[in-house]
């Protein structure tokens, strides 16, 4: 049992972690003449290990993910979740939707073909929830970070949301705020082609390069806000305004987070500052909930395709979820970290 | 032949279809090139992953960031 635990525990912190690629850097950045714990060298060091980390995990991780994403094309998962009633579908549908490849810029496409096949609001809408918010590679990302514990719990969280949001949007009777020219649709079967084995691979290639494409610029602005959190924001002011002594510093981060637009992958670095400077856990892990569920971008485009009605209850179910799960994250603090 | 770039409101789309354009020119296809921006177009046509390319009706990639090199790969099997 020990053993496991050690080699769990090396896992997390030297694969995953990378925690000698910190050290190397740490050295390299002493030779260059700089104090690895001081302002520059500290921002430095930050940027670097950060960095680095960061792009080996994702391009491990965005191929591996595209491999397994490409057995379920929008197609193959719309045609799985009707077959499934009530509340397990919308279960069914928060967990596809961490597999299913799909980007912000698909998700009304993809809401428009899954409601005009019939399936119903609330698990189309468990599904847009949890593909954002939850996927692979934030769980081995958030692992690398905070830890395993924190990673699974975030994970159960996220898949809580996805799932309660939509069976309660669905009870609401949501159904009938989508616009008309919607349910109007044809219901259309459309086959997807199949794939050889190669064609995985060179999909799960282009995905991963496009992905990084994406993301680069996301990741550092993340770190290289992280890095000035981590060391010139001083300790007390992070307490002050997103630690236990704000007890309102969870609808804070919520509330800040909601209109901002980023990757997961973008969001982790500031996350993890700010954590080690003293901000709550739920707090943190509110914040970037609310990064990566809801953005202005993709409410405005959600908007062509439902009334007000239904768009102001899918951002208040979100919100009151984000909110809720940072509360209960902050309590849980002690035995998760 | 008809060739559909479908997709509206995002860099990649913009760039497949800028793409697709000169594709077509450098293969000298007697093509036409339309964009589908309108989302009821969309549904009509079964698309759920953009950018996607529909060539005479027939989706031959959806959800993928094509690079110029695989639209001239895609569209020389077209033709033949």
């Amino acid at each position: 049992m020990e053993a496991l635990r050690a080699g769990w525990f090396f896992f997390q912190d030297q694969v995953l972690g990378m925690q000698w690629l910190n050290r190397l850097i740490g050295r390299g950045v002493a030779a260059l003449g700089l104090d690895p714990e001081g302002l520059w060298g500290g921002i430095l060091r930050f940027f670097l290990y950060d960095t680095v980390k960061i792009f080996v995990l994702l391009s491990v991780l965005i191929f591996v993910i595209s491999y397994i994403q490409s057995y379920f094309p929008p197609e193959r998962t719309r045609k799985i979740l009707g077959r499934f009633r009530g509340l397990w579908a919308n279960i069914l549908a928060a967990l596809l939707g961490t597999v299913t490849p799909f980007c912000s810029c698909s998700s009304i496409p993809l809401f428009m073909g899954f409601t005009s096949a019939g399936l119903p609001v609330g698990v189309t809408f468990s599904f847009l929830i949890s593909s954002p918010m939850v996927d692979l590679g934030s769980l081995v990302l958030l692992m690398s970070v905070f830890g395993g514990r924190v990673a699974v719990v975030y994970v159960l969280f996220g898949l809580v949301i996805a799932v309660a949001g939509g069976t309660l949007l669905d009870k609401l009777g949501m159904e009938r705020y989508v616009e008309d020219f919607i349910r109007s649709a044809p219901r259309l079967e459309t086959e997807s082609a199949a794939l050889t084995r190669q064609d995985r691979a060179l999909y799960a290639r282009d995905q991963l390069l496009a992905t990084i494409r994406k993301v680069a610029p996301y990741i550092f602005l993340g770190v290289g806000v992280g890095a000035v959190i981590h060391n010139v924001i001083p300790q007390t002011w992070v307490e002050t305004v997103l630690g236990d002594r704000n007890p309102l510093a969870v609808v804070l981060a919520t509330a800040v987070g909601v209109p901002m637009y980023a990757d997961i992958f973008g969001t982790i670095p500031v996350a993890e500052s700010l954590l080690f400077k003293g901000a709550g856990l739920g707090t943190v892990l509110s914040f970037m909930m609310a990064v990566t569920t809801l953005s202005l971008p993709s409410l405005i485009m959600l908007k062509k395709t439902v009334k007000p009605r239904l768009l102001g209850a899918f951002i208040a179910v979100c919100t009151v979820g984000i909110i809720l799960v940072g509360y209960f994250f902050n309590a849980l603090q002690a035995f998760l970290i | 032949m008809e060739i559909l770039v479908v997709g509206g409101g995002c860099a990649d789309c913009d760039k497949v279809y800028a793409d697709t354009l000169e594709a077509v020119e450098e293969l000298g296809l007697a093509a036409d090139v339309r964009k589908v921006e309108d989302l009821v177009e969309m549904v009509r046509m079964g698309i759920m992953s953009v950018p996607a390319l529909v060539v005479d009706g027939r989706t031959v990639s959806a959800g993928r960031s094509l690079r110029k090199k695989q639209i001239l790969q895609l569209l020389r099997q077209e033709t033949k």
